[in-house]
């Protein structure tokens, strides 16, 4: 039976105004954002005059916030390869091995999904001190890297369960070692998964706050950076960074439905 | 299959690694819960202290119940807001269902604090907001009581988590077989009852997990109220910042973060087990 | 079944129209799925819409449960119109094909599903929950949750739930399909049994033809939208209108042949037909044909040799494959014999033959 047909004949009216009406709430803060990003006079007021480039002349010029940028990228990419190969790791060790306190593990794992940030970045600057490390980006490259295992974690092992065991099986048949079954089958099946969850990971770690706050020294990840300016007083230009980022964010999800879409044609 | 070997090579790493860096700090957060600061220093002394105060001062006391009540407004508010969006979706959206829902889901690709920083710029006296008032000539001055108070936080919270309340929602009605819901009309029952005796019970699982999620997470949240709240909107976070930093009280700092955490689990225990409960499969 | 429970007497005597269909079609998108289709139901019937996927028959009894709107025509019920009703408000119910039991609720809640809905009072509610599970001999199941119980057993909880309501029309889409064929035979026996004592007019989906013919008090075999013919299980048997039909429902052999003055040759025989000049189909089964040893008194016999290609065995019958000198490749079902000569004669009754439309 076609999966098209509805029971409801009549759209119904009223709930559909009103999740209009949700979805504009929802757009129109990034939409005031955009439009003001060009504004000449400033983040607030109403209505808008005088449209502009000048605050993104101001944001390319501006050599702190694409030092944040660079840090930013070095942590989430750095983050990446360290949850991934973690999160693998114990995604295989959950699929298939049996340990003493399993559960635990995975709950562990899964904590700071779950805890507001603050506590996990408290709990790790603790540990710092004790163990004698400074403040710093590589601190936080540890505090994403360890945060972000459970993301990894959750999205591999989903991906061995949907994984033909018999590949495997066919392979160490025939006579490979299981080294070799792991770089010549069972990776490349996890391919897609593990790209969905890298660039879940990266999207997290660059917009992370809450851990990194209590982590860093003395150079900004580019939202500590953007942070440090709200106190200052707000100009046109976090406008600008602001809708930078959103377009990156779009083009992100716009790569990953892509992938997705591909995925399930296969 | 796996030899014993490779086992260990895939268990061994992550659980030293986890256990190093994730489960000694949270252990040592629970630790200096228990411990005590005098003239400057934190003394290992044991003692409950720390817990009782966070019960008996009246400051604290007063900004546990507003954090509380801030968490749970916007865990109703988006529920009230992401329900309704999902339930049009998954009914009543047709072929525009998946488009529509990409839609929802960009905002939380959206940096947090880009969208803090967009309330910020609506709410504030020269904001947004206000100058649109004033233009229409609804209002004649700034109204100054929109930012920097809780309802500014429970606005922005509110605009972060109703995606992430939609997406569970969504999820677990878009799980019910479409035959259950003309079942429920080919035996009599109109569209409102059968949303309230088919498709509500069964969408409660998700229901739940999103509500859980958006009440836990607002309830640690300290950047809300720094960007937003002013000091009438202080949450218990922030408390736990300051106690962090300036006001330096590591101990009594590690026991709320150590009550909030407990808070979070327990209620994260009591949902599964809810759930597990109402599984239907 | 008991014959405890009091039988669900249908408003209509029977012989009267339930239900009747006007010229609907139905059209998705660019595919037009049901052609400007017409169709009366009796009161009290077992009416099987029998047709392969794609044939329309579901959609047609989507478009009387109320789930689909026609794109043109009129449903009519109780002299009134029933397609501008929503489902809830048709004395219609449907038992659909994996069931459609709410998970969430028992089995006692279920079933009392529509009377609730219908704000029946609780302890009427309560003896006839408790009348219908009798019916269907799931008494004992009235706590347990439909996730619990087997295929069988759920279909029993959707015959009950939707049976409960007394509906005018009871509409089943392919219920059996999901079991497997011992429980299959069994539930059809039960189905039918459970219609006569009901009396309530039974409309029933499926492509499985041997279903039909031992359900069915007529079937309404549908081909890509329209309707091939309507007519009693062994109206249609013996007298299929369509080659389509003909070979749809049991097997039979397709015989092309030249009518000249009163004779129609195939080739292989002839025989007398009182049609007019031209080209005709002819369907004629394969039990009709019999060796010729053995057939000594047969009305208007059509004799013929052929060389016995294939000998396939089926216990109590065999079915012999044909090829006769003009290379006519016929199907012949005998009563089992040891193995048989290459070649030999056989007869039918010319009045086997039925002629056919395309």
């Amino acid at each position: 039976m076609s999966a098209s047909t509805t029971t409801a004949t009549r759209r119904p009216l009223l709930l559909g105004a009103y999740a209009a009406l949700v979805f504009a709430f929802i757009y129109l803060p990034i939409v005031v954002l955009v439009l003001y990003s060009f504004n000449r006079d400033g983040v607030g007021g109403f209505p808008p005059r005088h449209f502009t480039f000048d605050w993104y002349r101001q944001l390319f010029a501006d050599s702190a916030i694409w030092d944040s940028v660079v840090n930013s990228l070095i942590v989430a990419a750095g983050a990446v390869v360290l949850s991934l190969t973690l999160g693998l790791l114990a995604a295989l060790a959950l699929d298939r091995a049996d340990f003493p306190g399993k559960s635990l593990f995975r709950r562990l794992v899964l904590l700071p999904l779950i805890l507001p940030g603050i506590i996990t970045g408290l709990s790790m600057l603790m540990f710092a001190v004790f163990a004698g490390f400074q403040r710093s980006l590589t601190l936080v490259f540890f505090g994403h890297g360890t945060a972000l295992i459970s993301v990894a974690t959750t999205e591999l092992f989903a991906g061995l369960q949907k994984m033909d065991r018999g590949q495997e099986e066919a392979s160490l048949d025939l006579g490979a070692t299981p080294w070799r079954t792991f770089w010549l089958v069972t990776l490349p099946n996890l391919k897609l998964s593990l790209i969905a969850a890298g660039l879940l990971i990266f999207t997290l770690s660059m917009d992370e706050i809450a851990v990194t706050f209590f982590l860093i020294g003395n150079e900004n990840t580019l939202p500590l950076e953007i942070w440090g300016r709200l106190r200052r007083g707000i100009t046109p230009e976090i406008n600008a960074i602001s809708t930078l980022i959103l377009v990156v964010s779009i083009i992100l999800i716009a790569i990953w439905y892509h992938l997705r879409t591909r995925n399930r044609h296969d | 299959m796996y030899s014993r070997t490779y086992k260990f090579l895939a268990t061994l790493p992550p659980i030293l690694w986890v256990s190093l860096f994730l489960l000694l700090p949270y252990l040592m957060m629970f630790l200096h819960s228990f411990w005590a600061v005098h003239d400057g220093v934190i003394v290992h002394r044991w003692t409950f202290d720390n817990y009782a105060t966070l019960f008996k001062n009246p400051v604290y006391v007063q900004v546990l119940f507003r954090t509380t009540r801030i968490a749970a407004s916007v865990t109703l508010l988006s529920v009230l807001l992401g329900y309704p969006v999902a339930y049009f979706l998954s009914f009543h959206a047709g072929p525009r269902k998946e488009i529509l829902y990409q839609l929802v889901i960009v905002p939380l690709w959206v940096s947090y604090l880009v969208r803090g920083y967009a309330w910020k710029t609506i709410l504030g006296s020269d904001g947004v907001l206000n100058g649109f008032l004033q233009y229409l000539h609804i209002t004649h001055g700034p109204v100054s009581a929109l930012l920097y108070s809780p309802f500014a936080v429970v606005l922005m919270l509110m605009h972060i988590y109703t995606p992430f309340v939609f997406l569970p929602i969504y999820a677990s009605l878009e799980h019910i077989p479409r035959p259950l819901v003309e079942a429920s009309q080919d035996l009599g029952a109109s569209p409102r009852k059968t949303f309230l005796r088919v498709i509500l019970p069964l969408s409660l699982p998700g229901l739940l997990a999103g509500a859980t999620f958006a009440f836990v997470l607002s309830l640690g949240d300290f950047l809300a109220p720094l960007l937003v709240g002013g000091p009438s909107g202080t949450m218990i976070a922030n408390l736990v910042q300051s106690l962090f930093g300036a006001a330096y009280d590591w101990p009594l700092g590690a026991a709320i973060s150590v009550f909030i955490l407990v808070i979070t689990v327990a209620l994260l225990a009591l949902t599964q087990r809810v759930e597990k409960h109402w599984s239907f499969e | 079944m008991t014959p405890a429970a009091p039988p669900i007497a249908a408003s209509l005597a029977p012989g009267a129209t339930a239900l009747e269909v006007r010229a609907v079609s139905k059209r998705f998108g660019a595919r037009e799925v049901l052609k400007t289709l017409s169709l009366e139901i009796i009161a009290g019937e077992f009416l099987t819409l029998l047709g392969e996927s794609g044939s329309g028959k579901t959609t047609l009894l989507r478009l009387i449960a109320g789930f689909e709107q026609p794109t043109a025509g009129e449903i009519w019920m109780h002299g009134a119109r029933l397609d501008t009703l929503p489902p809830y408000k048709r004395g219609v119910n449907t038992v659909f094909q994996h069931y459609a039991l709410f998970p969430h609720l028992n089995v006692s809640e279920n079933v009392a599903y529509g009377l609730q809905a219908a704000k029946t009072p609780k302890a009427e509610i309560t003896m006839r929950v408790n009348d219908a599970l009798a019916m269907v001999r799931m008494e004992e199941f009235a706590a347990a949750k439909p996730t619990r119980l087997s295929g069988g057993q759920q279909q029993r909880v959707a015959l009950a739930r939707a049976l409960i309501n007394r509906p005018e029309l009871l509409l089943l889409d392919e219920p059996l399909s999901a079991l497997d064929a011992n429980l299959r035979k069994e539930m059809q026996s039960e189905l039918k049994s459970l219609q006569r004592e009901v009396g309530i007019t039974f409309l029933f989906v499926t492509h499985d033809q041997e279903e039909a013919m031992a359900l069915s008090d007529r079937i309404a075999l549908l081909r890509n939208g329209a309707l091939e013919q309507v007519a009693s299980p062994r109206e249609i048997y013996a007298r299929p209108a369509t080659a389509y039909a003909a070979q749809f429902i049991g097997h039979t052999n397709l015989l092309r042949a030249d009518i000249r003055d009163g004779i129609a040759d195939c080739g292989a025989f002839q025989f007398s037909c009182s049609r007019a000049n031209g080209t005709a189909i002819f369907s004629l089964r394969p039990e009709a044909i019999s060796l010729s040893a053995d057939s000594l008194r047969i009305a208007d016999p059509v004799r013929f040799s052929a060389s016995i290609g294939q000998q396939i065995y089926s216990g109590a019958t065999e079915l012999l494959e044909l090829q006769t000198a003009t290379n006519l490749v016929l199907r012949a079902r005998i009563a089992s014999r040891a193995q048989l000569s290459a070649s030999r004669d056989f007869v039918f009754s010319a009045s086997d033959a039925v002629a056919v439309n395309e």
